[in-house]
């Protein structure tokens, strides 16, 4: 039976929604504020919320200390090559454990998604000495190779619960009519997974742009993407909260426009699989 | 061309054997069906000759062809699911090609052939359309038509009527039919569905367990059944089966008699009964009679115009040339 919504209940569950939302909002829109404030104004006591001298100063003094546009382009670089890299590789995977599934199937899942609850400080040595070897220390490559081998296992399973949602018949239609594996995969599962590869790839993008531990540790300048960015205005000469907000603003932009814009996709990729 | 043989084929998943060792051969141009209940392994069957399953063991021959290792892609044969199973992505118009696309044809000739076969199932007008804005039979026209653009060997189809509703059923029984008469291309066909079986098949053929049951005409099957299952399974409403004294009567273990060869009177007759449900179907009455000195309730098909009622005495008569005998072990006698 349906419970009856009353408006007074309706009412009190949009207000709770919206305290919920704004406590969780809460940090990123003190640091928005923050940036638009003097340095004296951001460590003032008691806090100033909306009322002080709102000023661009920081953002330009930003821009002219480091260049932006270089970490914002390794970011893009980055997130995208490890994400599109590992799709490529994820599908394959996906497909042989939704259509071809043997009994080890769902330990190999269950194996991979357990590599996540690894602490990543565990292997950094190994991979830092590896990295050392191959010359990949300060590479975009490097970077996008670890960062995807990291998300694959999200990549893999995600893509993985699309597609045991598209019925095997649709496959053995195409494999009847002349499609060798590549085709079937190609014109075939791809398009019709397409809002679930979408998913997969908008979700991955934002975990990769995020990615802070590996991409602090492994660049120094060259391929340093917005996370190093961020970390340069942290301490050098003293905390400058104002000078940190701006930086910190400029790099959770972008990614903040592009969540903001595919939120339908973004909530069905995090849900996938709840319904149905 | 389409001549199919399966040698000794035999599959099984893991420990579970679902088609025994099986012989069979289906001649070309011939119209096929494979009936029987749900999990005889008429589908599988059907999943091995079109090469979705890998036998267990044995060989399947196209042609004379061995086609045993041969990939679905490659056997030439086109395939009808239950599902549908169109490219909800694609346009009528390039599910209908897909296949041709697939055998790298050229342009021009893809392009005739989707028309062509488009005509035939009078998809012309739905060819920009995409599946999702069709109709349950419109769906399947286009299954059909990805099917015929190829010119396949043989037809597959799996209980392709299944998802339909009863109207649209028929009609497209007849469509299938009509198909064949023009196409003459070897068509197989699974279903659930006597009725199905009798009105298209050339042959039929009975698996029960993935054993064959019996192979043959649908009169054939109708007349002669070789067992107390085909008898059973084909014919609609089924076959009364009476076992005892009434059975021994005619050197029989069991005694079946088809409802329609039953005779009803209510002067007399040489078994008698009451009347429990009478079934009116306007041409038919279906009487379930329950009769004297017997454990079964006897069906019997009558002309629409024989009025009797629940709880009347009536006497019913079979026709003595069509009692099928059975022995102990459910074997046809004679």
């Amino acid at each position: 039976m349906a419970r009856a919504v009353t408006p007074k209940r309706k009412a009190i569950t949009t207000a709770l929604a919206w305290a919920a939302g704004l406590v969780i909002f809460f940090p990123i829109l003190w640091t928005i504020l923050t940036s638009f404030k003097t340095e004296a104004q951001a460590i003032s006591d008691p806090p100033v919320f909306l009322f002080f001298d709102w000023t661009l100063e920081n953002y330009g003094i930003v821009q002219e200390r480091s260049d932006y546009m270089r970490f914002l382009w390794n970011s893009v670089v980055i997130s995208l090559g490890s994400t599109l890299l590992g799709v490529a590789i994820a599908v394959p995977a996906a497909w042989s454990m939704a259509f071809v599934p043997s009994k080890r199937t769902k330990d190999i899942l269950l194996w991979m998604l357990s590599t996540k609850m690894l602490p990543a400080v565990g292997v950094l040595y190994p991979i830092y000495l590896l990295f050392i070897r191959f010359g990949l220390l300060d590479s975009r490559a490097g970077l996008v190779v670890v960062i995807m081998l990291i998300n694959l296992p999200i990549i893999v399973w995600m893509l993985y619960t699309y597609f045991r949602e598209i019925p095997g018949e649709i496959l053995e239609a195409a494999r009847m009519d002349g499609a060798t594996l590549k085709e079937e995969i190609l014109y075939v599962l791809t398009p019709m997974a397409v809002p679930g590869i979408a998913s997969t790839v908008l979700l991955n993008v934002i975990l990769a742009w995020n990615e802070a531990f590996w991409t602090l540790n492994l660049t120094a300048a060259k391929a340093a993407p917005l996370t190093a960015f961020i970390a340069s205005y942290s301490s050098p000469e003293g905390l400058f909260y104002a000078k940190l907000s701006a930086a910190s603003t400029m790099a959770i932009a972008p990614i903040l426009v592009l969540g903001w814009f595919s939120q339908k996709q973004l909530v069905r990729g995090l849900t996938f699989g709840a319904v149905k | 061309m389409g001549r199919i043989t399966l040698d000794k084929v035999t599959k099984s998943f893991g420990a579970v054997e679902v088609i025994p060792p099986l012989d069979l051969t289906i001649e070309d141009g011939e119209f096929t069906v494979f009936v029987g209940p749900s999990g005889c392994g008429k589908s599988t069957l059907l999943r091995l000759i079109a090469g979705l399953e890998d036998v267990s063991s044995g060989q399947i021959r196209i042609d004379s062809k061995d086609a045993t290792d041969v990939p679905p892609a490659r056997r030439g044969l086109a395939m009808v699911f239950q599902s549908y199973a169109l490219y909800p992505h694609m346009s009528v118009r390039k599910n209908i090609a897909f296949p041709l696309r697939m055998a790298r044809m050229d342009r021009a000739e893809i392009d005739r052939r989707v028309e062509a076969a488009a005509s035939v199932l009078n998809l012309t007008d739905y060819l920009d359309r995409r599946p999702g804005q069709l109709s349950g039979g419109q769906r399947q026209r286009v299954a059909i038509g990805r099917a015929i653009v190829r010119e396949p060997a043989a037809f597959l189809f799996d209980e392709p009527l299944s998802n339909l509703d009863a109207a649209l059923r028929v009609g497209m029984r007849l469509e299938i039919s009509e198909l064949h008469e023009r196409l003459t291309t070897t068509m197989i066909y699974v279903t659930h569905d006597q009725v199905e079986a009798m009105t298209m098949a050339d042959r039929i053929v009975v698996l029960r367990a993935g054993h064959i049951e019996q192979v043959g005409s649908p009169l054939e099957l109708y007349r002669t059944p070789r067992n107390l299952f085909v008898a059973g399974f084909i014919g609609s409403p089924r076959m009364n089966f009476i076992e005892g004294e009434l059975a021994r009567r005619v050197g029989a273990h069991t005694l079946g008699i088809r409802p329609e060869h039953i005779a009803v009177s209510d002067s007399g007759g040489e078994w008698s009964g009451t009347v429990g449900v009478s079934e009116h179907l306007g041409s038919d009455t279906m009487f379930h009679v329950h009769g004297t000195g017997l454990a079964e309730t006897i069906t019997v098909r009558a002309d629409g115009e024989v009025g009797f009622k629940h709880g009347d005495r009536i006497h019913m008569t079979p026709r003595p040339d069509a009692m099928h005998r059975f022995d102990a072990a459910g074997l046809r006698i004679g």
